[in-house]
């Protein structure tokens, strides 16, 4: 396999080339109630070629691996259409190796009946609470195995599995509508999805308990934000600011985003690292064959570094970070996140609202999105804080703003980071990429808030 | 195909063989210059079958043999959804065209020819405008094939251009952009160009709005991006069903401004979204779902419809799993009043081009709040520049049941809706001002 990808790309009139081939199955099971909405099981076979001539690449991507050359042959004529002159890419040593799955209760060893058992108890401790009217789950899990070989002579093998699950409960009283829900996920542990009864239950109750919440007044706040809600900060309003292919070609937003920037204050530091292992977002080599590593973002305020493609470097003439990912065999890779996180801090929880006389406590995740410096994401769950201290449930809120302004409002960092692995991000048309996020709890001061 | 159909039909009483062959080229620009040529090939298999009275389903991307599909769908039948419908015969199919043979004829020269001039349009009138954008082709071959006998193929092409431009400004940042999409080729991009200027005209001033209740435009990419989802999500036959709709069991019931008319239709030619037939073998048709305000119908699959006591649609639509209802083209029928004389009638108010997140609200309930990523403050009835930071927040089902005007002119929004312009008299906006 390895001499036939390896002569595939011989003797092209590119830069560079690379064949990356895929094979996956997934499985996926969905409830809207106690109804089986959608059960799939999905096989594919595929791949794609690059290829790069000066600054400018083309690429193919097919089902049928066969014809490599021509395929090469046909993206490299793509690439000299581009026709463009300049073009940098950072170097990096060639890689030879091999990487089993990282495993520890492989989901592809449960039998679907034992998996459909477990979701319906979820589903009947949900469907049994009083007022609530229906109920969703999505469960899913996969295994793909990724070949990888480049022209400068590079040839990887990498393997994962993922699992995740969504639960969301529906509670209904005449025409108000309220949902809440739990997503979780895990890198190729079965264990996680399991032992949920407990939070299926609270979540159907609070699911229904907000439903005579009342409403959040439109305005600006003191907002703490829990651990998973912050991580999804983090990745949202920060992360994708990080990552260089947003700016590595516009010089004023490579002076917007300029290393040694304060952003935030002394407190605030943040990362992001496939090399971290055990989480969705880690791995051994991005889809471009480089090493993944932790790089600081933010450290003590200020920006010191961000995320990089081998193109992104090369053309901002810093180093490669790991960070080019591609969702599937249908896409190029482009630089995405991996696991991005604020470092804990020492404050407690305690300490971070005892003066708050008016306030947000919003918690966990519902959604998420960004426009490079505008954010806007939700909470699944939200309080008042009154005089201090955790008051009623309201119904959700959306917190939105300027990540640069509402960076530099952090003002307290906790000191219990936890990590999230329910989230799956997307960019470019390629979703959902496995990811986590993570922070301890976070206090920002003047947040906009939106009742919804 | 065939050996798929007989390989299932060894084992089950009924199958259902969906393949897509689908050759995408997209033309990738950035930084105001060509960066990327893309071809993309895929050919995707969808089995389902019906056995012991349940959906077995299973999808093969690539070459999976016809055995090994079967076996996997097969796998699926024990938890599979009870089947409540069974596969329609051979029907006939209204004459609906998709396919423009011109579309592929494109050359790619020409597709990066017709971006490099959109964005040399762009950045005469804004110099220092950066955009990055798409020019894309791609044709599809669709077939269908069931165990009662129908035979459906047809051909659909798809062309499409979308270009957006970031302007650092203030220390800020201003996103614009704009798109079409047709079964014909896209070479005349006047439109696009219009309106991206315009967008550039109205933000070339920032300015700032009180937080409080005020008039609020929607323009037809604004509709698209913040009142669409939850409409779609009510309209839905799944969500009609499961009793999540907020609209179920409201037919003939006035929910909506007596002005406001709503329908899905699948036959308009060369649209995107239409097709002779839906993904499951049903003839396309109009459908319509809100007539001067009274709720009229909602969109069915043949699941979904037998559960509703009712007929498909013919709105099975896919994903990459089983079928489901699903809009081809949503239509919102337009009004008499120019939208300039609608900004005439406001003295303080939004203009909200588009919004981001807005789909993050409680879909069901109909809510939203959105961040205003392109908006405009009107005053005396003009626009006099944009605003940021600002939430808009409302309940769909109140803005669409007392509107304050709809415009007469109406527009395609990314091939799959076509809408006015829509004032509602009074909605709060949240902002932090300048």
């Amino acid at each position: 396999m390895r001499d036939r990808l390896t002569e595939a790309l011989k003797g092209h009139q590119a830069d560079y080339a690379e064949i990356r081939l895929e094979t996956g199955e997934v499985s996926h099971i969905t409830y809207r109630g106690r109804r089986v909405d959608e059960i799939i099981r999905a096989a594919s076979t595929g791949g794609n070629v690059r290829a790069r001539v000066g600054g400018g690449w083309g690429f193919v991507s097919f089902n049928e691996v066969d014809g490599l050359r021509d395929r090469t042959a046909l993206a490299v004529r793509q690439a000299r259409l581009v026709n463009r002159q300049e073009g940098h890419f950072a170097p990096v040593e060639p890689v030879v190796d091999s990487v089993p799955p990282e495993v520890r209760k492989d989901p592809r060893d449960i039998p679907f009946a034992s998996k459909k058992k477990l979701l319906d108890e979820y589903n009947e401790i949900i469907l049994g609470t009083p007022k609530i009217q229906t109920s969703s789950i999505a469960y899913t899990d996969s295994f793909k195995k990724v070949t990888f070989v480049s022209s400068e002579g590079s040839f990887i093998e990498q393997s994962r599995v993922d699992v995740t699950l969504r639960i969301s409960a529906v509670a209904r009283e005449g025409n108000e509508v309220q949902q809440a829900s739990i997503s979780l996920g895990s890198k190729g542990d079965f264990g996680v999805v399991e032992g949920l009864h407990r939070r299926v239950g609270e979540l159907a109750r609070r699911a229904v308990e907000m439903l005579s919440a009342p409403k959040v007044r439109n305005g600006e706040y003191t907002v703490i934000l829990d651990p998973v809600l912050a991580g999804v900060f983090t990745h949202e309003a920060f992360g994708h600011l990080s990552e260089s292919d947003h700016i590595y070609e516009n010089e004023k937003l490579r002076q917007m985003m300029v290393l040694g920037r304060k952003f935030g204050g002394n407190l605030l530091n943040i990362v992001d690292g496939a090399v971290i292992p055990g989480l969705r977002g880690s791995y051994k080599y991005d889809d471009e064959g480089v090493p993944a590593q932790k790089t600081y973002l933010i450290r003590e305020g200020y920006l010191v570094g961000r995320l990089h493609s081998r193109e992104t470097a090369g053309v901002m003439n810093e180093k490669p970070t790991g960070n080019a990912r591609a969702v599937g065999y249908l896409f190029p890779p482009i630089v995405r996140m991996t696991n991005t996180y604020i470092e804990p801090g020492e404050v407690s929880f305690d300490d971070m609202i005892s003066d708050i006389r008016l306030g947000i406590y919003a918690r966990d995740w519902y959604g998420g999105t960004t426009s490079l410096e505008m954010f806007t994401f939700s909470a699944g769950e939200a309080y008042m804080i009154r005089d201090g201290k955790v008051a009623e449930l309201v119904r959700p809120v959306t917190l939105s703003g300027n990540v640069f302004t509402t960076l530099a409002n952090i003002d307290a960092v906790g000191n219990d980071l936890e990590m999230n692995q329910g989230g799956g991000c997307g960019k470019a048309d390629q979703a959902p990429l496995p990811v986590s996020n993570g922070s301890p709890h976070i206090r920002i001061r003047r947040c906009l808030v939106g009742g919804r | 195909m065939y050996d798929y159909l007989s390989s299932a039909r060894k084992v089950a009483e009924e199958a259902e063989v969906f393949i897509v062959h689908a050759r995408r080229t997209p033309v990738h620009f950035e930084a105001n210059q060509l960066k990327q040529v893309q071809t993309k090939e895929s050919t995707t298999v969808a089995l389902r079958i019906i056995k012991d009275g349940r959906i077995g389903f299973a999808v093969g991307n690539g070459s999976i043999p016809p055995e090994k599909l079967t076996a996997m769908a097969v796998e699926t039948v024990p938890f599979g959804p009870e089947a409540d419908f069974e596969f329609p015969p051979a029907g006939i199919y209204p004459p609906v065209n998709v396919f423009d043979a011109g579309v592929d004829e494109v050359p790619i020269e020409k597709m990066a020819e017709v971006g490099l001039d959109l964005i040399e349009k762009l950045r005469e009138h804004t110099p220092d405008v950066t955009c990055e954008g798409n020019v894309s082709k791609q044709v599809s071959e669709i077939s269908l094939t069931n165990s009662r006998g129908v035979e459906a193929s047809y051909q659909r092409s798809v062309f499409s251009v979308n270009v957006e431009g970031v302007l650092v400004r203030e220390g800020g940042l201003l996103f614009v952009g704009d798109g079409e999409s047709s079964c014909r080729p896209v070479t005349d991009c006047s439109g696009i160009a219009r309106n991206i200027i315009r967008q550039l005209e109205y933000a070339r001033v920032l300015t700032r709005l009180d937080s409080k209740t005020m008039p609020v435009v929607f323009t037809p990419n604004g509709i698209a991006s913040t009142l669409i989802a939850p409409l779609g999500v009510a309209f839905n036959g799944k969500r009609v069903v499961d009793g999540s709709s907020p609209l179920k069991g409201r037919q003939g019931e006035k929910v909506f401004d007596s002005r406001f008319n709503l329908w899905d239709d699948a036959t308009l030619p060369f649209q995107p979204g239409s097709c002779p037939c839906d993904d499951e073998g049903v003839p396309s048709q109009r459908t319509p779902l809100v007539e001067n305000g009274e709720v009229r119908g909602f969109l069915f699959d043949l699941q979904t419809a037998r559960q509703a006591g009712t007929k498909s649609t013919g709105s099975g639509r896919r994903g990459g799993g089983l079928p489901g209802p699903g809009s081809s083209s949503l239509i919102i029928g337009e009004g008499v009043e120019l939208f300039e004389d609608i900004l005439k009638q406001i003295d303080e108010g939004l203009v909200v081009e588009f919004t981001m997140g807005a789909e993050q609200g409680n879909l069901l309930g109909g809510d939203f709040a959105g961040n205003v990523m392109l908006g405009f403050a009107v005053r005396k009835g003009e626009v006099v520049g944009r605003v940021k930071d600002t939430v808009v927040s409302g309940n769909v089902y109140q803005i669409l049941g007392n509107i304050g005007a709809l415009s007469r002119e109406s527009r395609w929004v990314g091939g799959f809706l076509r809408t006015p312009y829509i004032l509602c008299p009074g909605l709060p906006v949240a902002s932090k001002g300048v």
